[in-house]
């Protein structure tokens, strides 16, 4: 049975279909791509399974549980844990306490030394250990970044929602960046990211789903979909990039 | 240890009336109202920055209820009915207005404390027939004071509770990015409705405190927008995310804005813009914090 399951999901913004009757899964455990042009939907899907959006019809499920219709904090205490495409933090909070939001009012509501301790570990994970007590607001952007997986993984989620949390970074932290995710994936995390970055694709995700203008236009293995003709002249505009 | 200080400090202020004329202990419970509504009042708005104008709406609420019931019920039962009436207000209102975010909020705040003192002066006018209520509460004015000082200082113990709680974490979060703190599973709507009745039924327990001192209450009387005003101006002043900010910028403000009317009763209303828009330019984030950065910079000189 299928983990994570979007079924004919719509999103519809006025005359705009956003995301039209997209149809998709994920197994427990899998790394997945969501591939796509610009303006294709994809950060809207991530917003309809988060619960930042409600969709307009159609039904997303977790686990066997129907996510559709519940508010996003309790889609959060569900199991899902995301990021934002246009960084988020908490600029009057200490990087410990915007970690620690999540392990407080996540599905494990910890809280105390545990809160702290699960926070720490989440800060270790992403290399921000030191600055534990640092305020957000004094971050470089790329630190921001890596809070915020921090917070996400504080969640201890069963599934994690990326938003092109690797775009930005310089070709040293790229490799950094798709390491750590590697090792969150080995680590049992299922995840499903958009992403720009083809490399980053290649190298993490076995299989991707493409999009365009709001429809599903491919599911396939991750070498497939990039040679197939539909995909290569939705995403790459015409051009084959070898 | 932390509890020791501001032990000594309640002590010292609970004798204080016992030496001081009654031109004193009104400037005393002046002070104390004020420190009890300004902290109230940032209990809520001073985390999750929804400014809020509706501080009067709740006082006056509380006023009223004496002035309706000080010849029905006993003293205790009528603070009781208070609270009560302070409470379901916040509810209801919250309810249906903390969705308003920014600007929005702020307008409909001040325009519920509008609506009520429209209500009430409607209702006494076309149904009880009279504009004016007089309190006659056998009450002395030292009791009002110890009474207020009293909600004044549980405001502080339950502010510094709440603040080392999850409820004043929530408040924090939602304070800074409410999107975040949904994504991370706050309930937005419950720990925002939590915060404003908890902070409602000060400020209407403190009108009610307060109202024997009016003895003629009517609506322009007790639902005075000033009183809003001054109190989002002075929490601003010492600092509204502190824990001690609201009370140390109410006594200054408090004992100038005493002054002024007095002094200047045809002119105080432009000094009291002046305040206004020199707290918000000079220590935008608080006396408390703009103190800190001065010690933190005398530090990095030494």
């Amino acid at each position: 049975m299928s983990f994570l399951r979007i079924d004919r999901a719509v999103k519809q913004f006025g005359g705009l279909r956003a995301v039209d009757e997209v149809s998709f899964s994920l197994q427990r455990g899998e790394i997945v791509g969501l591939l796509g042009p610009n303006g294709s939907g994809k950060t809207t899907v991530i917003n309809l399974v988060s619960g930042a959006l409600p969709v307009t019809s159609g039904e997303i499920w977790l686990d066997g549980r129907r996510l559709t219709g519940l508010r996003c904090d309790r889609i959060a205490r569900a199991g899902v844990a995301r990021t934002f495409q246009l960084v988020r933090t908490l600029p009057s909070l200490s990087l410990m306490e915007n970690v620690m939001i999540t392990a407080v009012f996540g599905r494990s509501t910890h809280w105390g030394e545990k809160a702290r301790r699960v926070a720490e570990d989440a800060l270790a994970t992403v290399g921000l250990a030191e600055r534990a007590s640092a305020v957000a607001g004094d971050l470089t952007y790329i630190d921001q970044k890596r809070l915020e997986l921090a917070r996400a993984l504080a969640a201890e989620p069963e599934i994690l929602l990326l938003d092109e949390w690797l775009a930005g970074l310089n070709p040293t932290e790229l490799a950094e960046g798709v390491a750590l995710i590697r090792r969150l994936h080995e680590g049992g995390l299922t995840i499903l990211m958009v992403e720009h970055i083809i490399d980053a694709v290649r190298a993490l995700c076995p299989r991707v789903v493409v999009m365009n203008s709001g429809r599903l236009i491919a599911d396939e293995a991750t070498e497939a979909a990039l040679s197939d003709p539909a995909v290569v002249s939705a995403y790459l505009g015409g051009e084959v990039d070898a | 240890m932390r509890l020791i200080l501001p032990l000594i400090c309640l002590a010292v202020l609970a004798v204080l009336p016992l030496h001081f004329s009654d031109y004193g202990l009104g400037l005393l419970i002046g002070a104390a109202t004020y420190v009890t509504l300004a902290s109230a009042w940032a209990l809520f708005s001073g985390h999750t920055h929804y400014i809020s104008l509706a501080t009067v709406a709740f006082y006056g609420a509380g006023a009223y209820t004496v002035a309706v019931l000080n010849e029905v019920l006993p003293y205790p039962a009528i603070l009781l009915c208070a609270a009560v009436i302070g409470g379901t207000l916040a509810l209801i209102v919250g309810l249906s207005t903390l969705r308003l975010r920014g600007v929005y909020f702020v307008i409909f705040s001040f325009g519920l404390a509008e609506l009520i003192r429209q209500l009430i002066t409607w209702y006494e006018v076309n149904v009880t027939g009279t504009l004016g209520r007089y309190i006659f509460l056998d009450i002395t004015t030292r009791q009002i004071y110890w009474q207020m000082l009293a909600l004044g200082a549980a405001t502080i113990a339950l502010t510094a509770w709440i603040m080392r709680a999850r409820l004043g974490l929530a408040l924090r979060v939602i304070g800074d990015d409410e999107t975040v703190a949904a994504h991370s599973g706050v309930n937005l709507a419950r720990v925002k409705l939590i915060a404003f009745v908890l902070s409602s039924v000060i400020l209407t327990l403190a009108g009610a405190i307060t109202s024997p001192r009016y003895v003629y209450v009517e609506p322009s009387i007790v639902f005075n927008p000033t009183v809003s005003f001054l109190t989002v101006i002075m929490a601003l002043l010492g600092g509204a995310n502190r824990l001690w900010g609201p009370a140390l910028g109410a006594v200054p403000l408090f004992l100038v804005f005493e002054f002024l009317s007095s002094n200047f009763p045809d002119t105080y209303p432009i000094f009291l813009g002046l305040l206004f828009i020199g707290v918000v330019f000079v220590v935008p984030d608080g006396l408390i914090s703009a103190a800190e950065r001065l010690t933190r910079r005398g530090q990095v000189r030494a």
